[in-house]
């Protein structure tokens, strides 16, 4: 017995407490003073099922929903459970798919979410797959339809403007700060993205207790802190569907745009764009295709041409020039200018005139009927030229402000996002291009809406509103009210303000503009767009344009225009039409227009007017250039996708030498090459592929 | 249980037999919380032996009868057959090689039918506890000779090895706390000194960038040199003696470690190390990475860490007062796993909070003492060896077994004494203590 080793005792003692003390400490450190671990038991644990409301419903002027939900459903499968007695050839015959992919889908199924819990086998049944899935579901057990709700264009219309629905990607997620999570449905382009915060309600929170494998297991306190779902608002909107239909159907086979504002309120009747298409492909189970094929097609559907088509105005912007001359009291509407054809009094000879005849511009509204450019281009000299405002830089700053005044030049703030701006040039950017030295020959023709001038059509139907309403205007904008509408809801605010711009202008001089245009359809230009029993009062134009084709500045087909409002008395519709390269101006845009007016006014077109509708919708007017950008965009993506995978067999059509290759040259009958640009902005690809022995 | 009958219950320490009572008692209400599932019926699944909980609830019983008997044996049995209970334990090791059944990747169990199995490496703790005991109490051993230390490490280490061998690593370090009974009968501390900073080392290497640990080491080194200059100007040999720790410490963190590491380690067991201080390990190549998934795949989630997180997470989120003993979310729900057994301590944690940890804590705490206290009172060698096995096991288990719950030691599964689930943990736990129970009831019989 050694008693010397008593104290070791203590020693052994010390050492268990030391332990304990140790253990007490990381228990003060865990479970006492570190937070983190109760949110992360939560966050294990409960499981914030997200309940989502339906969205809103987006109704027109006559109370049909033009834009509404509806259930689709999806099969989904909880692998664990479909392992035996499932009819894997019947459930492939209707699903039409091979057993290869089934397997395939079942095991990234197990891969993505585990083979207890539900995944997505095929989702956005068609009708006819899901009825005849819910017929047979018995005799699959583990497979299940859910469903789902999507939105559906139940007229299949206003694809630009209604725009679409898509899941939140992580651009939205960081804007939002959070707000939207990975999985939600998103407003991403028109309406949608517009009135986003209305359309979408407020999502409800279920509180779920989850175990480890992620199965639901029940719900966490008895659902205390559970939220409901509060659906989407409806909106009503100015838009006559019918109307909006008809302006689609007129795009057909066209590019170029069409606004029709009721300018009296500002609330935008019709607004189509064209290449149009059937906003339905932007929902359902291959709306990612479609997707794709839209955005890869170079004359551009998904593009809003109505607020993001930007277009020289040409002659549709003389009564503008008219009406600001008249009131800064340059001349009088009994004011004639002698044209024989050209416009000498810069000494080249330009612009030129479709008339020469003698007195086809004795006054305003001979010259406004008849649009001679060398009296429209005199008035915007005169103006410039004032000699009130000292220089032409001034006299050009005051003829600016008019131009602001019209809405042009600056975004107008229509309730869809990513307007243009369109352009009215400043002296700061004549004074960079002609170094300080240029007088008002240099951009005579900004007075007939050409030169550096762009408008989009927005701005050109908004602009013939203030003509119509003699001075004012509402922001154009399509919601008229928000359902359950309450103080907060500040969104529509800036609709419901009426914009006095240029109701300084005298009564008399718009009588005289009016009055011209009036005449434009009773004795003028568009006499072809004249209608029985409606007074109408419009502009056209025909204004040229320029594209870089090739590598080289070629001009096309000049651009078809037509302004208009109708009636005369108590203007109920403005239009502002754009068809690209479609020629002059009275033509297409003007019959469109006529046929546009009639159907509004009128409620009904006669068989004799629908079959022009049919006719001018049949007419296939797009532009030749595209088949051959076509042609060079595929051919360059093709290229790329050869260079990043090796894989030869997308540009190999683009290799055979005899191939139906697009046409050196636009088609367009009768395109020019003005002038060469240098070879640096020259876009050409060439194509050099190594052959190797295993690529090809 | 014995109290009415004055033979047996005379000398018993009443004390330790509460504790164990209680403790046993907490251990099945745990399982019950962990294993109890939302509409059975409990009288049902207590009746039907087919639960966890009544499982544990049957082997309650069955160590109850047990410890009666070992109450109802005289001690001097003890004494007598620890030898042969040696060599039993000894040839049960050894029957494990040609009958064991694998389970879960261990290689110690031996089945009987479909039910009863059991793990010898578990039973012969109490076997290597009285021959250590038996030994060091003989008169002609003399514990002070390098011979009978090395016996004696013999004795608690060769079912250490066996052991091992049966890949049940963490039930082989258990021997090691037999240390602590050498060391009471007069093992040189030097040892335990040594060990205890070697381990460290280690640690520090791990932790610490290899250069900065350098660096610390030659700075601690001059800081001996510098403090102890006078004693050295007496005695040179203090300063090569310093130089030569120095050297062996930067050669260990240098070249040892990373050596083990590499060549003697496989890159799981590495892995799992580097778990327990919260490092990220990166597989040096594919084949390592290789071996990694190997060993981990097919024990679903049996990542080191992340048992350790979520382990930390159940008894974090307990907070001061817990959650209750049904309303736990990690250990309700599956989260944690091995809960039943090895992570056990996540369901008081988390179901009691900090004062239901501590008030366990506090029982363990009194047990050990309260063995100490025994130990010390013995008038026999046999006896206060034997007491302080019982307190060095029960010791090694509590700290190893709630510190990897807490995040503080690797992952060892090793289980917490009277409280995780399994029958040959119980009825070896409660032989240890019976058996010191029924010696220290004839202290006063017994001279050696």
């Amino acid at each position: 017995m050694s008693v010397f080793n008593q104290s070791r005792s203590t020693v052994i003692r010390l050492i268990f407490i030391g332990l304990f003390v140790v253990i007490l400490a990381q228990l003060i450190n865990l479970q006492l003073i570190s937070g983190k671990y109760k949110q992360a038991a939560m966050d294990n644990a409960v499981y914030p099922k997200v309940m989502y409301p339906n969205r809103g419903i987006i109704y027109d002027r006559k109370n049909r929903a033009i834009l509404n939900n509806s259930i689709m459903y999806d099969l989904v499968v909880v692998p664990s459970q479909a392992r035996k007695e499932v009819d894997t050839l019947a459930l492939c015959r209707i699903l039409e798919i091979d057993t290869a992919e089934y397997r395939k889908r079942m095991v990234e199924s197990i891969f993505k979410n585990s083979s207890v819990r539900p995944s997505v086998f095929e989702d956005l049944l068609s009708a006819e797959m899901y009825a005849k899935l819910d017929e047979n579901l018995w005799k699959f057990p583990g497979f299940d339809l859910v469903p789902r709700p999507v939105r559906v264009y139940p007229f299949k219309a206003g694809a630009n403007l209604l725009g679409y629905i898509g899941e939140a990607d992580s651009g939205v997620i960081k804007r939002s700060k959070g707000f939207y999570r990975m999985g939600d449905y998103v407003g991403l382009s028109g309406m949608e993205a517009y009135y986003e915060k209305i359309l979408m309600g407020q999502r409800g929170v279920n509180y779920m207790i989850k175990d480890n494998k992620n199965r639901l297991v029940g719900s966490w306190e008895n659902g205390v802190y559970d939220t409901a779902a509060i659906a989407g608002r409806d909106l009503k909107t100015y838009l006559d569907v019918e109307v909006q239909q008809l302006a689609e159907k007129l795009l057909q086979n066209k590019v170029g745009a069409i606004v029709a504002i009721e300018p009296k309120t500002g609330g935008i009747i019709a607004m189509a764009s064209g290449p149009v298409f059937d906003p339905n492909l932007l929902t359902g189970s291959e709306r990612q295709k479609n997707f794709n094929k839209l955005f890869l097609d170079v004359s551009s559907p998904l593009l809003n041409r109505a607020i993001k088509g930007q277009y020289p105005p040409g002659s549709t912007f003389k009564p503008l020039g008219g009406l600001v001359a008249l009131d800064e009291g340059i001349i009088t509407p009994s004011f004639g200018y002698g044209c024989g054809g050209r416009y000498g009094a810069c000494g080249i000879g330009k612009p030129a005139c479709t008339h020469s005849n003698a007195g086809h511009a004795a006054n305003l509204r001979l010259a406004t009927a008849n649009s001679c450019n060398s009296y429209f281009t005199h008035v915007y000299r005169m103006a410039v030229d004032n000699p009130k405002y000292g220089s032409v830089k001034k006299g050009y700053e005051r003829w600016r402000e008019y131009m602001t005044a019209f809405g042009l030049g600056h975004r107008i703030g229509v309730d869809l996002p990513s307007e243009d701006k369109g352009n009215i040039p400043d002296t700061v950017l004549y004074n960079k291009v002609y170094r300080g030295a240029w007088s008002s020959c240099t951009n005579l023709t900004l007075g007939i809406g050409q030169d550096m001038m762009l408008a989009t059509p927005v701005q050109l139907a908004n602009a013939t509103c203030i003509i119509a309403n003699k001075g004012y205007y509402y922001t154009p904008h399509f919601v008229e009210k928000i359902n359950g509408e309450t103080k907060e809801d500040t969104i529509l605010n800036t609709f419901r303000k009426k914009h006095n711009v240029l109701t300084q202008i005298s009564d008399t001089a718009y009588e005289a503009i009016i009055s011209g245009m009036e005449d434009v359809v009773d004795i003028g230009t568009a006499r072809i767009a004249r209608i029985d029993g409606i007074s109408m009062c419009a502009k056209t134009g025909t204004a040229q344009n320029f594209k870089v084709i090739d590598g080289k500045r070629t001009e096309l087909n000049e651009n078809s225009m037509f302004i208009c409002f109708a009636p005369r008395e108590n203007p109920k519709i403005a239009i502002a039409i754009v068809v690209e390269n479609a020629g002059y101006g009275a033509t297409w845009a003007g019959r469109m227009a006529s046929l546009l007016v009639e159907k509004f006014i009128t409620d009904s077109l006669t068989t004799e007017r629908k079959k022009l509708a049919d006719e001018i919708a049949n007419k296939n007017l797009m532009p030749g250039y595209l088949v051959r950008e076509q042609y060079k965009q595929d051919s360059i993506r093709a290229y790329n996708w050869f260079k990043l995978t090796k894989d030869t067999s997308v540009i190999k059509r683009f290799q055979r030498r005899n191939t139906p290759a697009a046409p050196p040259t636009p088609a367009d009958g009768k395109t020019r090459v003005i002038k060469n640009t240098p070879p640096a902005i020259q876009n050409r690809t060439t194509f050099k592929i190594k052959r190797t022995a295993t690529t090809i | 249980m014995s109290q009415h009958n004055p033979a047996i219950s005379k000398g018993i320490d009443w004390l330790l037999v509460w504790l164990y009572i209680i403790l046993v008692s907490i251990g099945v209400a745990a399982i019950f919380a962990t294993t109890y599932r939302e509409g059975d019926s409990i009288v049902q699944g207590f009746l039907s032996l087919k639960t966890d909980y009544s499982k544990q609830a049957l082997f309650f019983i069955i160590a109850g009868v047990l410890a009666i008997f070992i109450l109802l044996t005289d001690s001097k049995l003890f004494t007598a057959t620890a030898n042969i209970s040696y060599a039993f334990g000894m040839v049960l090791l050894l029957l494990v090689f040609p009958f064991h059944t694998e389970v879960m990747g261990t290689k110690s169990i031996i089945r009987f039918g479909s039910s009863f199995q059991l793990q010898p490496a578990e039973l012969c703790k109490v076997f290597v506890n009285l021959a250590l005991a038996k030994y060091l109490s003989r008169i002609e051993t003399d514990f002070n000779k390098p011979k009978a230390q090395l016996i004696a490490i013999a004795i608690a280490l060769v079912p250490a090895i066996i052991t091992i061998a049966q890949s049940e690593t963490g039930l082989a370090l258990v021997y090691f706390s037999f240390f602590l009974v050498m060391y009471r009968e007069g093992l040189p501390a030097m040892y335990l000194i040594i060990g205890f900073s070697f381990a460290a080392l280690v640690v520090a290497t791990l932790l610490i960038n290899p250069n900065t640990l350098a660096v610390i080491l030659t700075v601690l080194a001059i800081g001996a040199i510098y403090f102890l200059k006078r004693l050295i100007k007496r005695k040179r040999e203090i300063l090569f003696l310093i130089i030569g720790i120095w050297g062996v410490c930067v050669g260990i963190q240098r070249f040892a470690v990373p050596y083990i590491f590499d060549q003697v380690l496989k890159p799981y067991q590495v892995k799992r190390i580097y778990d327990t201080i919260g490092k990220e390990y990166v597989p040096k190549d594919a084949a390592a990475a290789a071996d990694i998934a190997k060993q981990t795949a097919g024990k679903k989630k049996e990542d080191g860490n992340y048992n350790v997180r979520q382990s930390k997470i159940a008894i974090g989120s307990g907070g001061f007062l817990g959650k209750g003993l049904l309303s736990g979310t990690q250990t309700r729900y599956d989260f944690v796993p091995e809960q039943r057994t090895d992570f056990i301590f996540c369901t008081i944690g988390e179901g009691f909070g900090f004062i239901g940890s501590s008030i366990l804590l506090g029982i363990y705490f009194l047990m050990l003492m309260r063995i100490v206290t025994i130990a010390e009172r013995q008038r026999s060698v046999f006896s206060r060896c034997y007491a302080y096995g019982v307190a060095s096991v029960f010791f090694f288990h509590i700290a190893i077994n709630i510190c990897m719950t807490i995040g503080l030691a690797p992952v060892i599964g090793i289980p917490l004494p009277f409280i995780s689930y399994g029958g040959t943990a119980l009825l070896t736990f409660t032989m240890l203590l019976f058996i010191l129970i029924r010696l220290d009831a004839d202290r006063q019989m017994v001279l050696r």
